[in-house]
């Protein structure tokens, strides 16, 4: 049993939880994720691990109310457990000094980028972070970040903050500039990561993206997880969950999660009539 | 094809065994009794629910069944046997209708008979060189060793059987990796010496492949799960939620944790994708994910989360046991048509006999010597379809085998919503990828020695990630192994 120690919401969907596993917490490196179930009836979803405290024991999971299991999540309250959480699972993040590194997050995407950037700054280089979110106040983890980051911008769809574009406006820019940065990481929508590996392509810029595919058991067993990459089929949970930007194929993998989506946002609906959180947002 | 009822058999196998008994029976008299036919639950009821097929024989049955054995000197069926257990004795036993002790015989070398009596390949094991089977000419007519296996084991599991005695506390302790068959019978027979011993096991269950993957139909949950009851009665740990690279380093349990030997049973992996254009597309599973959102996950259940797709047209790829659960599966979840495409004949599928024989009763269609090429989807990313080529049989192989040759313009399409790949397993790459020094094969399966203990002292291996997809008997039989060597290991210091 892992209990909730600490729960915030950080915007109308987007919650953070602390959660007991000593185990994990001492195991795990950036970049990695668990897989977590509520009950025996209950899908098992993976999430990436925004944070942990080995002394403290506890690992941070920061999650936007998408599907049945994360509306359920989002119910638990401080002091309550959950039953099955595993991991952590994937490849840790491949970091190393190069120089300057733009992290590029979108939406709830920023939650898995923080432990990469955190990272990435500790080696020792220069951090350049973009976040994008559709409106201000789904824009989550900004005080961390700008704390940590040498340059930050802020994009938003509608203009409520920072500037009015899309984030591969300022990548691009970046990716122009006299001294373009040595590495990208993009976190988000996999729309999104898939227009910042267009962008950074014709710099030839090394691009990481972070991909978040359906999973069942998280250990190579079932092929659920099966992405494309460079015509090879692979598996994010033991290969991944970061491949390179460049050669992983978007376009059916964005069909597949498009097919799950359907059924995610009947869940959607249904959940927030019977939390009745319908009136949240 | 339809059955006798279970009461029918049962009858007659009383009237048989009546005018059997008390008669000096000599071997044409046993040849002459007619094989018994195991009861099953009528095909077309069957394929609309997931209880089990086979229904176990009566007691009359079981030992009529029994009386056919020639008790053979050269007891050609124990060669067959890849645990040697002592057919001719146990089914003696069965034969005088002490099952208590025919049981008993078969707990000398098999620790899980109520499992394999169900999914043991007899027919290609023990019943192939049955004298029996032989001199009738027809691997079908020899003595039903499995069936009554898988009697005497039920018998016992009614008796409600106690947990085996556990020596004295010795204070080593033991780390047993997956909850797989080979993982379960090391867990018990290293516990039994009085070893501490820890299951960590990665999914929210234990149980392995019998767990998640061989379906309810054909071996109850119930019976791997009182095993597992057995285990923790006899004070084995449990640690689900646990995957031994991640969530910690295989060597850190030895040089951190202070365990004293470790066996990893941690199965196949992998599964194997055909590479053809469209397989990415929503509706291609692998039987893995298939099998594992249904057994696992509940996903026929509707109070289940996990979503699987209601599918009406099913095509699986494959010709072997995990085809053809996938394929029965798939009827009982309601689709109307299911097919099996195999690139062979039925002659060279690997699958159990029974298993074919029971797909074909339940309307599972067998398309042969064809084989996919190539899955069509809509613009939505769902699959639509599957573009198959016909073959015939070449030239044998290095194996012996006949080839499958493609024939030239033989493309047809058929329409689809649903795909299944039964193809094959490669390794699991988690604990060879994070264990430094740990030597494997080519195929990157875990190599061992005779002991059963890999290139790293005090770790041991045994079961599909050693043999790659292999079967519950060959696992349990190296779990066997591998135990008695930590035994002698534990003893010694
Ligand atoms: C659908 C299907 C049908 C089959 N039908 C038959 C049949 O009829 N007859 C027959 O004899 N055989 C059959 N088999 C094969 C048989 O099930 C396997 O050979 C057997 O289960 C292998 O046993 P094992 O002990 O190696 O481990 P498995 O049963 O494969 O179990 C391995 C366990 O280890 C766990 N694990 C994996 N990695 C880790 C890790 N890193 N840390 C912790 N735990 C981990 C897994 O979650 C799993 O529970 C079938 C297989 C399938 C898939
Ligand atoms: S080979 Fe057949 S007849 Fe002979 S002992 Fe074995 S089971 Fe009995
Ligand atoms: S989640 Fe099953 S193979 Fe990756």
């Amino acid at each position: 049993m892992h209990r909730i120690m600490r729960k915030q919401q950080l915007s109308a969907e987007v919650f953070r939880l602390e959660v007991a596993a000593p185990e994990i917490a001492r195991e795990r490196q950036p970049g990695q994720f668990v897989i977590l179930q509520l009950h025996d009836y209950s899908e098992r979803i993976p999430l990436t691990i925004a944070d942990a405290d080995a002394a403290a024991g506890t690992i941070t999971l920061i999650f936007q109310t998408v599907g049945r299991t994360t509306h359920l999540l989002a119910d638990l309250a401080e002091g309550e457990a959950i039953p099955h959480l595993v991991g952590p699972l994937g490849q840790p993040t491949h970091i190393e000094q190069v120089g300057t590194v733009v992290c590029v997050g979108g939406g709830i995407g920023v939650a898995p980028l923080h432990p990469i950037a955190q990272g990435f700054k500790q080696a020792g280089n220069r951090l350049v972070v973009i976040m994008g979110a559709r409106s201000k106040d789904l824009l989550i983890l900004e005080d961390e970040m700008r704390a940590m980051a040498d340059e930050l911008v802020i994009c938003t769809d509608d203009g409520s903050y920072g500037r009015q574009d899309l984030v591969t406006a300022p990548l691009l820019e970046y990716c122009q500039a006299a001294e373009p940065p040595a590495a990208v990481v993009a976190i988000g929508p996999p729309v999104m990561m898939k227009f910042c590996a267009q962008t950074t392509r014709p710099f030839a810029i090394p691009t990481t993206v972070s991909l978040n595919t359906i999973m069942i058991d998280g250990t190579g067993m079932c092929g659920g997880c099966r992405v494309n990459v460079g015509g090879k089929t692979l598996f994010t949970c033991v290969d991944g969950p970061e491949f390179d930007g460049h050669a992983v194929d978007f376009d059916t993998l964005i069909l597949r999660l498009g097919a799950y989506k359907a059924r995610e946002a009947e869940d959607h609906h249904r959940c927030h009539l019977e939390l009745g959180l319908e009136g949240a947002h | 094809m339809s059955h006798a009822s279970p009461a029918d058999l049962a009858a007659a196998a009383r009237a048989q065994l009546e005018s059997l008994q008390g008669r000096g029976l000599k071997p044409k008299d046993r040849m002459a009794i007619p094989a018994q036919e195991m009861p099953q639950q009528d095909p077309d009821e069957r394929s609309a629910n997931f209880a089990e097929v086979a229904l176990g024989y009566s007691p009359e049955q079981a030992q009529v069944e029994a009386m056919r054995c020639l008790q053979c000197r050269t007891a050609p069926c124990v060669e067959g046997c890849p645990v040697r257990i002592d057919i001719p004795g146990f089914v003696a036993a069965v034969a005088e209708g002490r099952f208590q002790d025919g049981i008993d015989i078969i707990k000398r070398n098999s620790l899980l008979p109520a499992i394999c009596g169900r999914v043991c390949p007899q027919e290609t094991q023990c019943q192939a060189p049955c004298t029996v089977g032989k001199a009738l000419k027809d691997v079908d007519q020899a003595v039903s060793i499995g069936r009554l296996e898988r009697f005497v084991a039920d018998f016992e599991r009614q008796q409600k059987p106690h947990a085996p005695a556990v020596a004295p506390a010795t204070g080593k302790r033991v780390a047993v990796v997956g909850s797989g068959p080979a993982s379960l019978v090391v867990a018990a027979d290293v516990r039994r010496e009085g070893h501490e011993v820890t299951i960590l096991e990665a999914f929210h269950k234990p149980g392995g492949v019998m767990i998640y993957g061989i379906p309810e139909f054909r071996l109850p949950k119930a019976i791997v799960e009182e095993e597992i009851r057995t285990l923790i009665d006899m004070g084995v740990t449990i640690r689900c939620d646990y995957v031994v690279g991640r969530t910690r380093k295989l060597h850190d349990l030895i040089d951190q944790d202070g365990y004293d030997a470790v066996f990893v049973g941690t199965g196949a992996g992998l599964p194997v994708f055909m590479n053809i254009e469209g397989e990415h597309l929503v509706g291609v599973f692998s039987a893995n994910e298939y099998l594992t959102r249904v057994n696992l996950m509940k996903a026929y259940d509707d109070r289940a989360d996990t979503p699987i797709m209601r599918s009406r047209r099913v095509a699986v790829l494959g010709g072997g046991n995990v085809a053809m659960d996938a394929a029965r599966t798939a009827r009982r979840l309601g689709a109307e048509s299911v097919r099996i495409i195999y690139r062979r004949t039925e002659q060279e599928m690997p699958a159990r006999v029974e298993e074919v024989a029971h797909a074909k009763e339940e309307g599972i269609e067998f398309c042969l010597l064809q084989n996919a090429s190539r899955v069509l989807g809509d613009e939505y990313g769902c699959v639509t379809g599957l573009e198959c080529l016909r073959y015939q049989l070449g030239e044998p192989d290095d194996s012996g085998r006949r080839r499958p040759v493609e024939i030239p313009d033989s493309a047809f399409t058929i329409d689809l919503d649903t795909v299944i790949v039964a193809i094959g397993n490669n390794s699991n790459p988690l604990i060879t990828q994070t264990t430094p020094g740990i030597d494997t094969n080519r195929w990157g399966n875990i190599t061992i020695d005779d002991d059963g203990q890999t290139s790293i002292d005090g770790i041991y291996a045994g079961g599909d990630i050693v043999l790659g997809a292999a079967t519950v008997i060959l696992a349990m039989g190296q779990g066997r192994r591998a135990a008695a060597a930590i035994n002698r290991r534990l003893a010694g210091g």
